[in-house]
């Protein structure tokens, strides 16, 4: 298996237009990733936002758009679970996020991959799963579990 | 407690000595040392830190009883390398994030499916 990488495909009953619409609109994308984000996606600038999900809002998350090809790619790149506030990631390697549209039977195809993970420092990887909420409550749990 | 509910107890629980291992900044900074830099001695890994080398050894040992690193002889050396653990750790990492994505997914799904 490879640990650089993670595709994901998935077909959407609905036309390109309105599956493209989701992902290159700012707003969109911010409605079903929950982030605010503070501008539209332009190539070749910076977006930052803030993420909303539950326990994850001190996430403050900035995209460099890479590449936009109407109604068939979108790309940019971004540090993947910039979970510590107290962390400069800014000098660290960054993942790239890619998204590709296709007819499909039925609505659209959607892969998302996002690769470069192999770069990123594995002490940092390995912070990502000790400080992720629900892993790491449960690991307390077992902790005390194992030592009493 | 349901069958799949204790199933993934017992999987977490075979995890806790790599957390209990990482659960210190000192010990990450060794292991993020050697995953940047590769095997190391110990005089090489204590100097500058202000860490004994007696500190240094035992949290080695910690982190090679988790199975994140071992050590080996290079000669009159012996240096300390990451173990083939280091890959549990990285696919545990993508499965975190994997697990995100489906469910940004499902969201998308449901936003594009409903309101055309």
């Amino acid at each position: 298996m490879s640990t650089d990488r993670i595709e994901k495909r998935v077909v959407l009953r609905a036309p390109r237009s309105r599956v493209w619409r989701a992902i290159s609109d700012a707003n969109e994308f911010g409605t079903w990733f929950r982030m605010n984000l503070d501008g539209a996606f332009v190539a070749g600038r910076t977006v930052r936002a803030k993420v909303t999900i539950p326990g994850y809002e001190h996430m403050k998350v900035e995209m460099q758009v890479e590449r936009i090809e109407p109604e068939r790619y979108f790309s940019y790149r971004w540090h993947p679970y910039p979970n510590d506030p107290a962390i400069d990631y800014s000098a660290e390697p960054m993942t790239l996020v890619e998204f590709t549209l296709e007819d499909a039977e039925g609505g659209t195809a959607l892969t998302i991959v996002e690769s470069g993970f192999d770069r990123i420092p594995l002490a940092r990887r390995a912070e990502a799963f000790r400080m992720n909420d629900g892993g790491w409550a449960g690991q307390i749990k077992n902790l005390a579990a194992y030592v009493t | 407690m349901s069958p799949s509910r204790a199933a993934a107890a017992s999987k977490s629980s075979d995890a806790v000595p790599v957390f209990v291992a990482l659960g210190d900044p000192t010990r990450l900074r060794l292991l993020g040392r050697l995953s940047v830099e590769g095997p190391l001695s110990i005089t090489r890994l204590s100097r500058g830190t202000g860490v004994t080398r007696q500190a240094i050894t035992k949290h080695l040992h910690t982190l090679g009883a988790a199975g994140l690193v071992r050590h080996a002889r290079r000669g009159r050396e012996r240096l300390w390398e990451l173990d083939r653990r280091r890959v549990e750790t990285a696919k545990r990492y993508l499965d975190q994030i994997s697990a995100q994505w489906d469910a940004a997914l499902d969201r998308l799904k449901a936003l594009v499916e409903e309101n055309g």
